[in-house]
């Protein structure tokens, strides 16, 4: 398997500059390593989509998918995993998708330590509706439905998930692919949730190249455990004022997942289930 | 009495166990042979307020009990305040004698029994059991072997209570036995969580919501032996797209939610229908709109069953009519959601949900069938391949050098998305055509079923819990009480079989509108009149019979 074969021949339609090109060729460079070394084989990834430009992703990628609804790719997530734990199951959603319409999923699965990993494609703008604020879009963003700009705070996802009980929680940003395959990488080999908030550019409405570039620097390893510090790291930048951001695995801790505390049992057989409804009924005779 | 059958009321303040009394009420008369329908009657809240239950015998099958009762057990001075007058003449009082003003009648003194045991108020229903068991004049060892086995906890010291209270009554009639195998007695819930279990139940998910709450607790208690997971998401919106996760995978899953929590289902059950998945969802209908009467009970959903979702697509509405129904036909909805890939909604309403029926020992209809799955020596699988019957066979991941893609827009066979116009037409007419073969399916599990005098030209129409009083009020008044079980795809040929020969026909519905009376004017069947209730409350079998009378005549 080439990383290659997993673009599918859908006809891309993503702006030129997209940051969501960074994020599909990473994620297809990491699951073709992943698959060859047997670390995950292809087969048992499931790719869970919203709606918004990220969820083309799955359109243009050759994997098994779910192409489900703005906000909800979380409980399908949830379902999927209850049914089958073997299967590796990846959401990619977007800020508006995530942090607006289904933020109480996101709160959940942190809440319940589901095992999946959550990509969150966080261009800090709708841009499938094409350029109004959303929860991340910085203070006085001007859009179409904020022409004086926008009033409201953003939010502050790794602070929300880590408050949540996340227990895993990064960032990245598309301007530096290789960083960012490898966050998802440790994102994937995290048993438990993981959430990654990638800072991806929008190249129509919200290009924000230049102030990534001259912000972004990598938290040094060593102290992923430290909840005192993964609190300092959320704190450093607000997603509106000037601050430097970091990149890279902000917090990490392992804990029961879901699943683990609902494991699946074993069908029963047909004798076993006329067996169980005789007790039941002769329970009430 | 009305002959061969029995009312008994038993009323009190929440919290005093009147619902579990009610039940060991109807065990007693199950042991003496009876058919039994429990009606449970409480307001939203959990200390005080006034509950109570009617418990009805007779030797058919019953879905329905009457406004008047032979024996009024009441704990409190409220419940003969609210239910006297339904004693008549020749009703008996079993009352509490420590804090009801009793009339003639059997007074208990339930508070000096109980002082005597030391024990706690909530098994003063101890005593009012054993004193209705003597009242109505069955043996202490009957009474005995029911109260052992329905007592869990505390099980010696409540039998002692019962035995005081049982020597300080007195036979009033005798409730003879009819010689029939007992039935045991679950509710509408419960029933369905039997019948889940027999339809291959992997996951059941509900957001805690009355009339349906039961219907997870029963499965939750149960869970590890019948080997079901019970999981109570955050929201509705959770709920059915967790059991939409699952049905991807492959496992059978299914949701309970009432009215409201169903509304807020509305954006995944178009989902599952575009993507072709299998779902189940049990609409226990209650009193709306919106938070309406949250304990109490209507048939206001048809409608809303029918139509809800934007967009076009497939979908299979059932309505049982009694527990014995919701067993059955419940696994009749999973196995068809199944073949057919599509939403089933399930809708019973508050008085099966709650209300208690003698259950059969077997499940019908016995209808079985398995998903159409795809062989899996075949090369490319396509999720939405285009077939003759609309049916996609199923593949579900982990599927090596496969790929399993379900899609919320419109898409091609592989599950791509498309915006090309040949291919969405024929992905929709490929999805409609799925309808055909599921009418085709129902019209052969005899989905509209007739009670009273076939032979009948005046005819009445119901659904739903109306079963049993539309049943009764058939036969007494010589009417065709005809009944679609199967509301979506409408069963027309069945439906124009049972209405053969009806001259008039009148609707029975517990709305405000006649929703099905409305649903099958558009199939050419117009009533003369209906009969409709829509203040929480079912019909009794009594008051029912003098509206009927008062339209027909």
């Amino acid at each position: 398997m080439k990383g290659t074969d997993l673009i599918s021949r859908a006809k891309n339609t993503w702006c030129p500059g997209c940051g969501n090109f960074a994020i599909q060729h990473a994620l297809k460079d990491l699951l073709a390593e992943m698959d060859e070394d047997r670390t995950l084989p292809l087969e048992r990834v499931i790719l869970v989509a919203g709606i918004g430009q990220h969820g083309k992703l799955f359109d243009f990628m050759n994997l098994n998918g779910f192409y489900a609804l703005h906000g909800r790719t979380i409980p399908v997530a949830a379902g999927i995993r209850l049914a089958n734990p073997d299967l590796t199951v990846i959401c990619v959603t977007g800020d508006g998708d995530s942090y607006a319409e289904g933020l109480d999923h996101l709160v959940f699965a942190a809440k319940r330590n589901l095992d999946i990993t959550v990509l969150v494609h966080d261009n800090r703008v709708y841009g499938l509706t094409t350029g109004q604020f959303t929860p991340t879009s910085p203070y006085g963003y001007r859009g179409h439905s904020t022409p004086a700009g926008e009033q409201e705070r953003p939010l502050n996802p790794p602070g929300l998930m880590l408050a949540s009980g996340a227990t895993f929680i990064g960032r990245g940003y598309t301007g530096r692919r290789g960083e960012l395959k490898d966050l998802i990488r440790e994102a994937l080999l995290h048993k438990g949730f993981s959430f990654v908030d990638i800072l991806q550019v929008c190249a129509t409405y919200n290009n924000l190249t230049s102030y990534y570039n001259e912000r972004v620097y990598t938290w040094p390893r060593g102290d992923e455990g430290d909840l005192r510090a993964a609190q300092e790291k959320a704190g450093e930048w607000d997603y509106s004022t000037d601050a430097r951001i970091g990149l890279g695995v902000m917090y990490r801790r392992t804990a029961p997942t879901f699943e683990e505390s609902y494991p699946v049992p074993a069908p029963l057989s047909p004798a076993e289930k006329d067996g169980w409804v005789a007790r039941v009924m002769g329970e009430r005779s | 009495m009305e002959a061969g059958e029995v009312s008994v009321l038993i009323g009190g303040k929440a919290g005093e166990g009147i619902s579990s009394a009610g039940q060991v009420i109807a065990r007693l008369l199950g042991q003496l042979g009876y058919r039994v329908h429990m009606h449970f009657d409480y307001p939203s809240l959990i200390k005080g307020g006034h509950n109570f239950a009617i418990v009805r015998g007779a030797g058919e099958p019953i879905g329905a009990v009457r406004n008047r009762v032979d024996l009024l057990l009441a704990l409190d001075q409220e419940t003969l305040r609210v239910h006297e007058w339904r004693l008549g003449g020749s009703g008996v009082v079993v009352c509490n004698s420590d804090t009801v003003k009793c009339p003639p009648g059997i007074g208990i003194p339930v508070q000096s029994i109980l002082a005597s045991e030391a024990a706690p108020a909530v098994m003063g229903n101890s005593a009012m059991l054993g004193a209705f068991a003597r009242a109505a004049g069955m043996d202490w060892a009957l009474a005995e072997q029911v109260f052992s086995r329905s007592f869990l906890k505390e099980t010696a010291r409540n039998l002692r209570i019962a035995r005081k209270g049982y020597d300080a009554s007195g036979e009033r009639l005798r409730i003879q036995p009819l010689g029939k195998a007992p039935l045991p007695a679950f509710t509408g819930n419960e029933a369905m969580g039997i019948g889940l279990v027999e339809a291959g139940l992997g996951v059941y998910l509900s957001y805690p919501m009355s009339p349906t709450s039961n219907l997870m607790h029963f499965l939750a208690a149960r869970a590890d032996e019948a080997r079901v997971r019970v999981i109570q998401p955050e929201s509705e919106i959770a709920v059915i797209l967790m059991a939409l996760g699952c049905a991807y995978a492959g496992t059978r899953a299914a949701v309970g939610t009432s009215g409201g929590g169903f509304s807020l289902m509305v954006e995944a059950l178009g989902l599952a229908g575009m993507a072709e998945l299998p779902a189940l969802i049990v609409l226990g209908q209650r009193a709306g709109p919106s938070t309406g009467l949250a304990t109490y009970t209507a048939q206001a959903d048809l409608e809303f069953a029918i139509h809800a979702g934007h967009g076009e697509f497939p979908r299979l509405v059932i309505a049982p009519g009694d527990a014995n129904e919701a067993r059955g036909w419940i696994r009749v909805a999973m196995d068809l959601a199944w073949k057919y890939q599509l939403p089933a909604l399930f809708l019973p309403d508050r008085i099966i949900c709650e209300g208690m029926y003698s259950l059969d020992p077997v499940a019908t209809p016995g209808y079985r069938a398995g998903p159409v799955l795809a062989d899996p020596g075949v090369h490319t699988y396509y999720r939405y391949a285009l077939t003759d019957t609309g049916i996609s066979p199923l593949r579900f991941p982990p599927a090596k050098g496969e790929l399993v893609r379900v899609n919320s827009h419109a898409h091609d066979p592989d599950g791509t998305t498309t915006e090309e116009p040949g291919i969405t037409r024929a992905m929709a007419e490929k999805r409609h055509r799925k309808m055909a073969g599921l009418a085709r399916e129902l019209e052969g599990l005899h989905p509209v079923k007739v009670a009273g005098d076939p032979d009948a030209r005046t005819a009445i129409l119901c659904w739903g819990s109306n079963k049993g009083v539309c049943g009764e009020l058939g036969e007494r008044l010589g009417l065709r009480a005809v009944r679609p079980v199967a509301l979506w795809p409408f069963p027309e040929g069945s439906f124009a079989e049972a209405m053969d020969g009806v001259d008039r026909f009148y609707g029975v519905e517990t709305n405000e509108t006649g929703q099905l009376t409305r649903l099958v004017r558009a199939f050419g069947y117009q009533a003369s009149g209906m009969v409709l209730k829509y203040d929480g409350r079912a019909f009794m079998v009594d008051e029912l019979e003098q509206e009927l009378r008062k339209v027909l005549t």
